[in-house]
């Protein structure tokens, strides 16, 4: 078991009412909010998380990166890899992940994470994803290409890791005449690959495909469960059989030292108004040629106000009782994640500690809590359950280079 | 007025694939839609072709169009049009573009400058407006947007109906798709169209609504010193589609306009 701490790093210290005034806290929202001296202050309590995250022994750091909004003030996730490359000495850095549609040339990317890899001596976990409909509309890139730039920048990102340069990439949407980087990874053949996601099919066949772990955002129990049917179709269709080396899930869980105010401080992963991405009209969430054709309708009812959120938003007390938001103790919180890595059996799991306006001090506690006794807990129960990461099952980084394929899978591919 | 006979065709041109509509006798007249797509009948269609051969296809990804996945820009469309007429043997057209159709038109006019008889652009994209910016359809809501295109709301209820239809929602979705997929940037406009339509001597009409909050009409002057022979009607209390919002007096200056020997 593979276990993680993770915060969005919220840029709470913006005016709530502003945001409600001006109706989205995403996207459009005015950055006249953002006040640069809370935001230094808060990225430097952010760092300490970390620090204190690997000092009680936490396997990994999960970073991610969002634009133009409050819910996370990461704008590129690799400077925080980087500072963490350089200041820890044990965790993962474990990057879920970085936007690749976003990047104009993804050749920066593979130098920039291999410089991570290097510098961080071999602990790096390199995760890629789409990136939000926002996030794209924030960057300029083109939505209806996005899942095609995500496929190929990830070719190109491989190829520049493990193919030997010079040599030239003529891409749909990457040309680079000259791939030479000097700056190749560490880890061999390259860093492991996570993918995160929500709800795209797509992805998860993706991940399958190529026999990338894949991470479950904050997904309920029911939802978690089919796409781990969808996962190991796809792989037994592929020639392996997918485990829990292969599932990952991230859950928002606080953990305090008494039961009352680990609620009272889970109430802030609601602080965006229920929505994890802050309010912002549908269209800016979901751009045109962004989402699934098969979605297509259900979504324009959803943006023009005929039907609810097809995701669903759920009240906090049920979100408490379906455990997709965990508070308490340790002993509380040991026994619900318990019931769901038995039901869900994943190899990898990430807890998204605090969020909102929770308090340093208590944010600190969450930590120190998570890795003195959630997570040597949580560690004893994996074992009973024979729940292994992907270091553990010694998985292989790529499905190329799998050595268990079934034969006849290997035949009919050649 | 007899009511004017439609056709409705499907034509492969240039690796697209084209709905045609085509009613009416006399100049050839080609109708370029909105980036908003088009309805399949419009009293400003029918006005036209009680008069002219008016050919109205579905732009490529829009409408009854099937998209070609291959096509990157707003030139390919005007490439794919000027082989329709080849292929249709129609020569010297009157070309009218209403809104991002004024975009294509233009390019179209800029390709073969001697193969057009008459160009009417009706608040044209394409150029980018000395003030303000076309109003961007990424962040805007479907209906949201599609009212923005009129002055008078009662005008959008005639056309869509008050409350649009969810098959109307999903094809709005499906023509934004295609304007990002060909239009993302620099969005609605082209840096190299003014200098091209200095070669364009053929009499041109441009058309703005007064009250136009998608093309900002700052972009009418930029389209008039590009063209060498083009002269400006602004149409009062109307927004961007003049052609479904006041259809009646479009067609007529049209009418007018293109009649004219």
């Amino acid at each position: 078991m593979h276990l993680m701490y993770f915060t969005e790093q919220p840029m709470s210290a913006y005016s709530e009412q502003a945001g409600l005034d001006f109706g989205a806290t995403a996207l459009m929202f005015p950055n006249t909010q953002f006040d640069p001296v809370e935001g230094s202050r808060l990225y430097n309590n952010y760092i300490e998380q970390y620090m204190l995250a690997e000092e009680v022994g936490i396997d990994g750091i999960m970073l991610n990166e969002h634009h133009n909004a409050p819910f996370c003030m990461q704008a590129k996730a690799n400077i925080f890899a980087g500072l963490l490359a350089g200041m820890t000495k044990k965790v993962k850095i474990v990057m879920l992940g970085n936007p690749l549609p976003l990047a104009e040339n993804p050749i920066r990317l593979a130098e920039e994470l291999a410089m991570i890899d290097m510098i961080s001596k071999g602990r790096l976990v390199s995760g890629f994803v789409r990136g939000g409909g926002q996030e794209q509309l924030a960057a300029g890139v083109n939505p209806a290409f996005n899942r095609e730039r995500f496929e190929e920048a990830h070719e190109l990102i491989v190829r520049a890791w493990t193919q030997p340069g010079p040599f030239r990439f003529e891409g749909t949407h990457y040309q680079q005449r000259v791939v030479n980087p000097w700056a190749v990874p560490l880890q061999k053949p390259y860093p492991r690959v996570w993918i995160p996601g929500v709800i795209s099919k797509e992805t998860i066949i993706w991940a399958a495909q190529q026999r990338y772990p894949y991470i479950a955002l904050n997904t309920s129990i029911e939802q978690t469960k089919k796409i781990w049917e969808l996962y190991d179709k796809t792989a037994a269709e592929i020639g392996y059989a997918s485990g829990p080396e292969n599932r990952g899930y991230l859950i928002q869980v606080h953990i305090s030292d008494n039961e009352e105010k680990a609620i009272e401080n889970a109430r802030q992963f609601r602080w965006m108004q229920g929505e994890f991405t802050g309010l912002a009209h549908p269209v800016w969430s979901t751009p045109s040629g962004y989402g699934s054709p098969s979605n297509r309708r259900a979504f324009v009812e959803f943006a023009s106000g005929r039907a609810a959120n097809p995701r669903g938003i759920a009240s906090f007390e049920q979100q408490m009782a379906d455990l997709r938001i965990i508070a308490g103790t340790p002993t509380t919180v040991v026994a619900k994640l318990k019931r769901i890595l038995e039901e869900t059996r994943p190899g990898i799991l990430a807890l998204w500690g605090n969020d909102g306006r929770v308090s340093q001090e208590d944010s600190l506690t969450c930590i120190r809590l998570m890795g003195q006794e959630v997570f040597p807990a949580i560690r004893e129960i994996a074992k009973q359950l024979d729940l292994k990461s992907p270091f553990e099952a010694n998985a292989p980084v790529h499905l190329n280079y799998s050595n268990d394929l079934k034969a006849s899978r290997i035949a009919a591919a050649e | 007025m007899a009511a004017v006979q439609w056709t409705d065709s499907r034509v492969e041109v240039a690796g697209a694939t084209l709905h045609l509509s085509r009613a009416g006798e006399g100049k050839p007249v080609l109708v370029l839609h909105h980036e908003t797509g088009t309805l399949d009948r419009l009293p400003f269609y029918e006005a036209l072709a009680s008069r002219f051969d008016v050919l109205l296809p579905h732009h490529p990804g829009y409408s009854r169009s099937p998209r070609p996945d291959w096509m990157r820009s707003v030139r390919d469309v005007a490439v794919v049009y000027r082989g329709l007429l080849s292929e249709l043997q129609v020569r010297d057209v009157a070309l009218v573009g209403l809104g991002f159709g004024g975009w294509i038109a233009a390019e179209m006019a800029s390709m073969a400058p001697a193969d057009v008889s008459r160009l009417v652009l009706v608040g044209p994209m394409g150029i980018k407006p000395s003030q303000g910016d076309i109003l961007d359809l990424a962040i805007t809501g479907y209906i949201d947007y599609a009212r923005a295109g009129f002055h008078d709301q009662k005008a959008f209820d005639r056309v869509y109906g008050a409350e649009p239809s969810t098959d109307q929602l999903e094809m709005w979705d499906i023509c934004r798709e295609m304007s990002f997929r060909i239009a993302w940037k620099p969005y609605m406009y082209s840096q190299t169209l003014p200098h091209l339509l200095a070669a364009v001597r053929a009499p041109a009409l441009v058309v703005w609504g007064e009250d136009d909050r998608i093309v900002p009409s700052s972009a009418a002057k930029r389209y008039l010193e590009a063209l060498p022979n083009a002269r400006l009607q602004t149409i009062a209390g109307c927004g961007h589609c003049v052609d479904m919002e006041q259809p009646d007096t479009l067609a007529k200056l049209i009418i007018d306009f293109i009649g004219r020997e």
